[in-house]
């Protein structure tokens, strides 16, 4: 196993050098080319070519004969074409959508491939071996000629991707504006069908026909989490591309009987999960970190006001409080009081003794700030918005927790420093 | 009576696909189904080791299970990922395919699958495995038993849940104002999706059933708005491309299934036809009448 691993690195074997090489080129260069079609929310239309381009691939054999290279790329591209002008006309010429229209187009021509694909098997024309390298993909068995016609490939296109940088990312964004600044919309974005359309018939004879929307696709929505700022989306996705493809040739290299194909789809998605759930700020646990810890400060604030409250209703400032009395006021459940309580005495805002517990200083202060916030943000809606008094308690309980130190400076300015608030309630200062 | 087994099979999936792809088109889920029947492989996979046969019990319920696991990430990924829906349908549906090829690769020796057979089945094979009675008697190909019995569970699903079906699927709001879960009977929905899918696998493979998912419902949604007359044309037209597609396979000598999704396509290519030009003619009329007024 380790020499295997030693060896596979060594790169010393040609043929491990090749496909090493011409999974990366492939998996970096579609990354990139799908970015822009996922950014235009069009990302199922490289699985509907992907899966049309096989009709294109038999007719140009049956035409030439031959399993020439130039006449099959071609072919595939002709028929791709096709597929996204049909998929375009019956979405805008009917009421048919066009996630139908994609799933309509995609499985028909992938039906009259497969027929064509098995009448050209049975015809017992010697030469056919190997056509169906496109249905599944050959990665493990790529030679020098294969690796040469994929990096011309993928040099011209981030060639292409790189000197219309500008206008690629105008109609990936914003379709309309950049129509408005007088680009040839049509033209880019016929270019930009034509790059889709060759990443994927390159990238097809690596991973397969069904898996090739996956190397279009899943790059780009893992890069997404990461960043914002589109050149460094692009780059991670094309890292992460060819960082796949290499890994699945690695994979396929160590367990002979494994496929590269399935294998480089394997690790896209597992950068991608792990992106989605982990990716700092963009990812689902970080939300979901943020949302807990939003919602701990407003129970927070909200015990901590209570507090107040019941101290100038009784005037016992100082005095200690009982769960129950915190309760009367303000309806929490008792296991979540005694949480919120554990975290107030945690940050010092509270101390307990044996009749109850009791803001410290800096506790009463913090109340009385969240108090002054409340009374004033309610002044505020009745003086300068109209709002009923009875009708403005609610929108201040939400907006207390959200005041900035420097808002709070312009309410007080603004409302003159007022001693009531609507309710005829003190409006504590420090 | 080979002839009339392949026809019958053919038709079974098409009008079991075509009623379910109605829905499907309607919910603009036609993407998702395709997602579905590409995704239940890891499913049909994990069933044979379990099972160590083809028994369709164990089938169905593995592919039922990847149907909902599926239909459930994809909207886990477009609510609570933020990825777009495109996107959530790609990444989701490559991923479990990518599964299922690789079970299918490190259980070569247990699982009597191959590629070919997951993306174009082999109808042809059908007739051949035949029902023997303990009597003796052949009572025709075990294919058709199944299929037939999915194609009665979807009519009686459908007959007997129409109307939530309906309702869910043009005015979700609405339905969730009349107490009618939308999530329940959209996983329900894809459960059934997925059945058919594994059960018309072996026959058409899981890249045609998608064929005939869409292509006939597609074709019915151009020729009409009320949906019960469009699931009928569904099933109609399912029919034809399997008769059409099984005459057509038989003269060039080539795969059945894949000249059936040709069918269908062609069917639909003439109703599109038809549709625009007829479309025009009422357009000219009433524009014409727009001007003399």
């Amino acid at each position: 196993m380790w020499e295997n691993i030693q060896y596979f690195f060594s790169f010393q074997d040609t043929n491990i050098l090749y496909v090493s090489l011409g999974t990366i080129i492939l998996g970096s260069s579609a990354a990139v080319v799908g970015s822009f079609t996922f950014l235009r929310k069009r990302a199922l239309i490289g699985d509907a070519i992907a899966h049309a381009i096989l009709p294109g691939i038999c007719i140009a054999f049956l035409l030439s004969g031959t399993k020439n290279y130039v006449f099959l790329i071609l072919g595939a591209f002709i028929s791709g074409w096709i597929s996204i002008i049909l998929v375009d006309y019956i979405s805008k010429n009917s009421k048919i959508k066009e996630d139908t229209a994609i799933g309509l187009i995609l499985s028909v021509f992938f039906g009259f491939g497969i027929l064509l694909l098995t009448y050209i098997q049975q015809s017992g024309n010697a030469a056919q071996t190997g056509l169906d390298s496109f249905l599944f993909g050959k990665a493990a068995s790529m030679v020098l000629q294969d690796v040469i016609v994929f990096s011309v490939i993928s040099i011209l296109l981030i060639i292409t991707v790189t000197l219309f940088y500008k206008e690629l990312q105008l109609i990936s964004f914003d379709e309309a504006f950049a129509q408005s600044m007088g680009l040839p919309v049509k033209g880019l974005v016929f270019m930009l069908s034509s790059l889709t359309v060759l990443a994927v018939v390159t990238g097809i004879q690596a991973v397969g026909v069904v898996l090739m929307a996956a190397l279009l696709i899943t790059p780009t929505a893992a890069a997404k989490y990461w960043s914002g700022y589109l050149p460094r989306i692009l780059l991670l996705a094309a890292v992460i591309g060819g960082f796949s493809g290499f890994s699945g040739a690695f994979i396929s290299y160590i367990a002979p009987n494994m496929p590269t194909g399935p294998w480089v789809v394997m690790v896209l998605s597992a950068i991608a999960f792990i992106s989605i759930l982990f990716a700092p700020r963009k990812g689902i646990v970080a939300k979901w970190l943020k949302q807990i810890h939003h919602r701990h400060r407003i129970q927070d604030e909200n015990i901590i006001k209570t507090f107040f409250q019941i101290a100038e209703e009784e005037e016992s400032f100082g005095e200690p409080k009982t769960i129950a009395l915190i309760r009367e006021k303000r309806y929490y459940s008792y296991k979540l009081i005694r949480r919120i309580l554990k975290r107030l005495k945690r940050h010092g805002y509270l101390v307990e003794n044996k009749a109850g517990y009791y803001l410290t200083p800096f506790g009463q202060r913090k109340a009385a700030r969240l108090v002054k916030l409340h009374r004033l943000w309610e002044l505020y809606l009745t003086e300068y918005l109209r709002i009923a008094p009875d009708h403005v308690h609610e929108d201040a309980d939400t907006i207390e927790h959200l005041i900035t130190p420097e808002l709070e400076k312009r309410l007080e300015e603004k409302l003159g420093y007022p001693a009531v608030d609507p309710h005829n309630s003190k409006i504590p200062y420090e | 009576m080979s002839n009339f087994y392949i026809i019958l099979t053919g038709s079974l999936v098409a009008m079991s696909c075509g009623i379910l792809g109605c829905f499907l088109i309607l919910r603009k889920m036609a993407m998702v189904g395709d997602a579905i029947s590409h995704a239940v492989l890891p499913g049909i996979v994990l069933a044979f080791l379990w099972s160590g046969s083809r028994d369709s019990l164990t089938m169905l319920i593995g592919a039922g299970t990847l149907g909902i696991l599926t239909t459930f990430l994809i909207e886990f990924l477009t609510h609570k990922g933020k990825l777009q829906s495109d996107a959530s349908i790609g990444v989701t549906f490559t991923w479990l395919f990518a599964l299922g090829v690789i079970l299918i690769s490190a259980f070569a020796g247990q699982v009597d699958l191959d590629q070919e057979c997951v993306l174009y089945g082999e109808i042809a094979l059908v007739p051949l495995d035949t029902i023997i009675l303990a009597s003796g008697t052949d009572i025709g190909p075990y294919a058709i038993y199944l299929l037939g019995a999915v194609f009665l569970m979807v009519v009686l699903f459908v007959s007997l849940s129409f109307n939530q079906l309906k309702i869910t699927s043009f005015d979700p709001q609405y339905a969730i104002s009349l107490g009618i879960s939308a999530t329940f009977w959209n996983y329900l929905l894809m459960s059934f999706v997925s059945f058919t899918t594994v059960a018309s696998f072996e026959s058409v493979g899981a890249i045609l059933v998608v064929a005939f998912l869409i292509a006939p419902a597609a074709t019915a949604y151009l020729l009409t708005h009320d949906l019960k007359k469009m699931i009928i044309i569904a099933c109609l037209i399912g029919i034809l491309s399997a008769v059409g597609g099984h005459y057509l396979a038989m003269s060039i000598n080539g795969s059945i299934a894949g000249a059936m999704a040709s069918v269908a396509g062609i069917l639909f290519g003439i109703a599109f036809v038809y549709v625009k030009l007829t479309s025009k003619k009422v357009a000219k009329l009433t524009s014409g009448v727009a001007v003399s007024t």
